[in-house]
């Protein structure tokens, strides 16, 4: 009886015990649940009265972010998720503004030198940190020596700050912080050297890796952005509240921030739904004021009738969806096969049928975004004709009857399969050869694709800033992000020859002819340029989606519905 | 019994042992890294991150440290999620999971004996069928299916609960539900079967031919000896419900631990695989232990003892 006693004892702690470790974890996010019905009754409210716009009372914005950010820490962020944060809560020397033009933010006027190398930047004098501070240009050369500093790890996108002098010896080659080419003139004064004319410096300047911290809270430790609390101080538009991991993030309006007179909202809830479905119903039902990108995205089966009914808003975003062509490998290494390749897709097909984004088809390499020639491309999409001579060229040149089966890689992923397919079928009607489709889960498939154990592989590119180079760079050497082991002295010494042209035109004409030769050589099959898709709700105004895929809240507002 | 503890809890160690090792080197053979990604490091950058998160050593030393971060329960810091801890993580992951399951378990267990006792009480008859058309639909439509087939009802088409999320208790009722529909179907397929037996067994007639009533019968003497089934299978049930489920947590967007488990491994967070690996695998072996110790608690025939004299 003693012994059965002592049991129920043992349950009986077991059980309470897991009550108690269940009771901690339901305090997260009560003040979500009042608003939740707000934009429910009449979201189909057209615009109306133009100009007589009024400000909603309750400026609460609710969007979901889809994930956990990986990392709240300027210095070691490096993915979208992060970066739709960090982009609210902290502010760089310039920022991209609604137009997509740098214009200046922490910064309050900068001078280039005439060989282009040194930026002198003047920061605001009624610039602070949320905790008073005044933001100085010690706080700048500590954030990126801090990155630079070989001994921080996590740092994946220091190589953002190598335009910068010596920064790149500072992180790889044991070369002292002390030569890297940041000097702190006074308190409001940063001069900042580059190896070279960087006509995209300004741009860099805007993007997270090049945010400040307020070096007086952060020094000596590391571990400031792991939660919101007083050590997580920032300098931009909004402050983070709260962040209740893998749950919510919520901002709030920084009332001493220097522009506090354009921000407009107070409060933004970032929900994190990993289900797009899921999430567009919260959308639906009006507990959430924008779905899709670039936070999340959109449930594929979904776009079609949402574009039907005219509520999906489409905008270009800078980036690529290409096919690589291993051309180290038979039959790849041969150009004319792989023009054949290239002109025997249907691209057009592939944009109006499967993403249904309007997207636009690819027979360039940089997307017109950035340059607006490039709707036209190099050559002709889904010219059967065309391809079939390519072929024939390319076999005499082999010394080839006919095409061996070829394998087409993607990673595993619904829209990537059914892209791949149609792809599988164009090849075998206009080319008559064998395609074999080889799906592998994204970590293998990287795997694969360094070790060139692939024929012909997906592959997309999404611009860190607004710049051709983006792209073109990639191509620049073997390795890296070039998966097709194709490489050109010509292409690399254009390349290099842009990095020391001061004028804009002349370096334009110079990428161009890169770009050019590229195209010819064609060691990749571009397909389409991606598009951003989304939903927001009609009383959410100012709030647009960069080509970039970022997104700021800076400018938005709510009107009275 | 002092033995038999022991006995047992140097299973649990060796088995633990086992795991850890199995899973260490399933992780290594597993193709691509933690800093995979479709924006690749320059490689001296990728060398000093495998130098800060010991990548670099040898394959004997990483395993030496990997074993004894294991049994000391301190994993260090996640690859992907930049200087959150492991630990951190499976804590504040946990609660929600716990809650979503311990609601899940209730319902399940609640429903799925009564629905099982029912059938087997009327046996052949409408109730039996109700009963086990119920247990069938249950076992064979997925969880993920009837998630969202509860979302469209309750949330989209009448309003009533929530789409998604985890804030009232309101949150947590349409996953729980989902949550719950395949071991409810189980259970009382399981407790059915095993009505059916006990109530023909001799002790029953005896006591139903002694003039006892058929509630008491079924109750007091049924129920207790046709349960052992069911409770030999809540315990790997428990463990595997309260450690949460990647596709519920994930249509509704609840933050628990089961999509730690899936995502880990796509992300090769070798550092949160290992976490939550242990963390499962102690819960599991602890949880067995209990369910046998319960078992001499609910059968008195069963002696739990050092000498193995259980049946």
């Amino acid at each position: 009886m003693l012994k059965k006693k002592w049991f129920l004892l043992l349950t009986l702690v077991f059980a309470l015990g897991l009550l108690l470790a269940a009771c901690s974890g339901d305090d997260s996010g009560e003040e979500s649940s009042g608003d939740s019905n707000a934009g429910e009754d009449s979201s189909d409210n057209s615009e109306g009265s133009d100009g007589e716009e009024k400000l909603a009372a309750d400026q609460t914005f609710d969007i979901n972010i889809k994930t956990e950010p990986p990392s709240l820490n300027p210095g070691t962020a490096s993915d979208t998720t992060s970066g739709a944060v960090l982009d609210q809560v902290f502010e760089g020397l310039m920022r991209i503004n609604q137009d997509g033009e740098v214009e200046e933010a922490m910064a309050e006027s900068y001078e280039v030198s005439d060989d282009q190398k040194t930026y002198t930047f003047k920061i605001r004098e009624d610039a602070t940190w949320s905790n008073g501070d005044p933001v100085t240009a010690q706080d700048f050369e500590y954030a990126w020596k801090w990155v630079l500093n070989p001994d921080h790890a996590d740092t994946d996108y220091a190589y953002q700050l190598y335009p910068i002098k010596g920064a790149q010896a500072a992180k790889e080659e044991g070369a002292s912080l002390d030569d890297v080419g940041i000097t702190v003139e006074d308190d409001k004064t940063l001069v900042v050297e580059l190896n070279q004319g960087t006509p995209y410096f300004l741009d860099l300047t805007a993007f997270y890796t090049y945010y400040p911290v307020n070096h007086k809270v952060v020094e000596g430790n590391d571990d400031w952005a792991q939660e919101a609390s007083d050590m997580y101080v920032t300098n931009g538009p909004f402050t983070l509240e709260s962040w209740a991991h893998k749950d919510q993030v919520v901002l709030k309006k920084y009332e001493d921030y220097w522009d506090a007179e354009t921000v407009k909202l107070e409060t933004i809830n970032m929900y994190m739904v990993d289900d797009a479905n899921t999430a567009l119903e919260m959308y639906n039902g009006g507990e959430l004021d924008w779905a899709g990108d670039p936070t999340s995205s959109l449930p594929l089966p979904a776009i079609p009738s949402l574009k039907q009914d005219g509520s999906l808003n489409l905008s270009p975003l800078a980036g690529v969806y290409y096919y690589a062509f291993n051309t180290e490998e038979s039959p790849f290494d041969n150009v004319n096969i792989r023009k054949a390749f290239a002109s025997a897709i249907n691209r057009e097909g592939i944009v109006q049928s499967i993403t249904q984004r309007e997207e636009q088809p690819a027979m360039a390499l940089v997307p017109p975004s950035i340059w607006e020639e490039n709707e036209e491309g190099y050559f002709e999409d889904n010219n059967a004709e065309q391809a079939k001579e390519y072929l024939e060229a390319g076999l005499e040149e082999l010394g080839m009857d006919e095409l061996p089966p070829i394998s087409l890689s993607y990673n595993t992923d619904e829209a990537h399969a059914a892209i791949a397919q149609a792809v599988q079928d164009m090849w075998r009607e206009n080319l008559g050869v064998e395609v074999e489709l080889n799906n592998e889960e994204w970590n293998v498939y990287l795997d694969s694709m360094g070790e060139g154990n692939f024929q012909a592989g997906r592959m997309g590119w999404l611009a860190d800033f607004n710049d051709a180079i983006n792209f073109l760079e990639i191509f620049q050497s073997v390795g890296g992000n070039n998966y097709t082991n194709w490489e050109s002295e010509e292409y690399s010494d254009l390349l290099e020859q842009s990095r020391t042209e001061g004028d804009a035109d002349a370096r334009k004409e110079i990428l161009r002819e890169a770009e050019k030769i590229f195209m010819d050589e064609m060691p990749i099959a571009p397909v389409y340029f991606y598009t951003n898709a989304w939903l927001s709700k009609d009383n959410v105004k100012n709030i647009e989606v960069s080509g970039l895929g970022g997104v700021q809240f800076k400018w938005g507002y709510l009107t009275e519905e | 019994m002092a033995r038999y503890l022991l006995k047992r809890l140097v299973y649990i160690v060796v088995s633990l042992f086992l795991i850890v090792t199995i899973t260490f080197f399933l992780m290594q053979a597993a193709p691509g890294g933690p800093f995979a990604s479709e924006k690749k490091l320059t490689p001296a950058i990728e060398a000093q991150m495998n130098e800060a998160y010991g990548l670099d050593e040898p394959l004997h030393v990483q395993y030496m440290n990997y074993v004894v971060n294991a049994f000391s329960f301190d994993f260090g810091p996640s690859f992907k999620y930049v200087g959150q801890d492991v630990t951190d993580i499976i804590a504040r992951s946990f609660p929600y999971s716990l809650i979503l399951g311990l609601e899940a378990i209730f319902i399940a267990l609640s429903i799925g004996v009564l629905l099982g006792v029912v059938a087997a009480v009327k046996h052949n008859k409408f109730g039996d069928y109700t009963a086990m058309v119920i247990a069938v639909l249950g076992i064979s439509v997925p969880s993920f299916i009837m998630a969202t087939i509860l979302q469209y009802i309750f949330a989209i088409k009448l309003g009533a609960l929530p789409v998604g999320r985890f804030d009232t208790f309101w949150h947590s009722i349409l996953p729980a539900v989902a949550l719950a529909t395949t071991p409810l179907a189980f259970i009382a397929r399981l407790m059915r079967s095993s009505m059916l037996e006990v109530l023909n067994s001799d002790y029953i007639k005896t006591a139903k031919s002694k003039g006892m009533s058929q509630k008491v019968v079924t109750y007091k003497h049924g129920l207790r000896n046709a349960i052992l089934p069911v409770v030999s299978y809540l315990g790997p049930l428990v463990v595997s419900i309260l450690t949460g489920s990647f596709i519920i947590e994930s249509i509704f967007g609840i933050p628990g631990l089961g999509s730690e488990f899936v995502q880990s491994v796509t992300n090769r967070d070798y550092t949160v695989i290992m976490g939550t690996t242990v963390f499962f695998s102690v819960l599991l072996l602890i949880s067995i232990l209990i369910v046998d110790l319960l078992y001499g608690l609910v059968d008195p025939r069963i002696k739990v003892t050092g000498k193995g004299g259980k049946s």
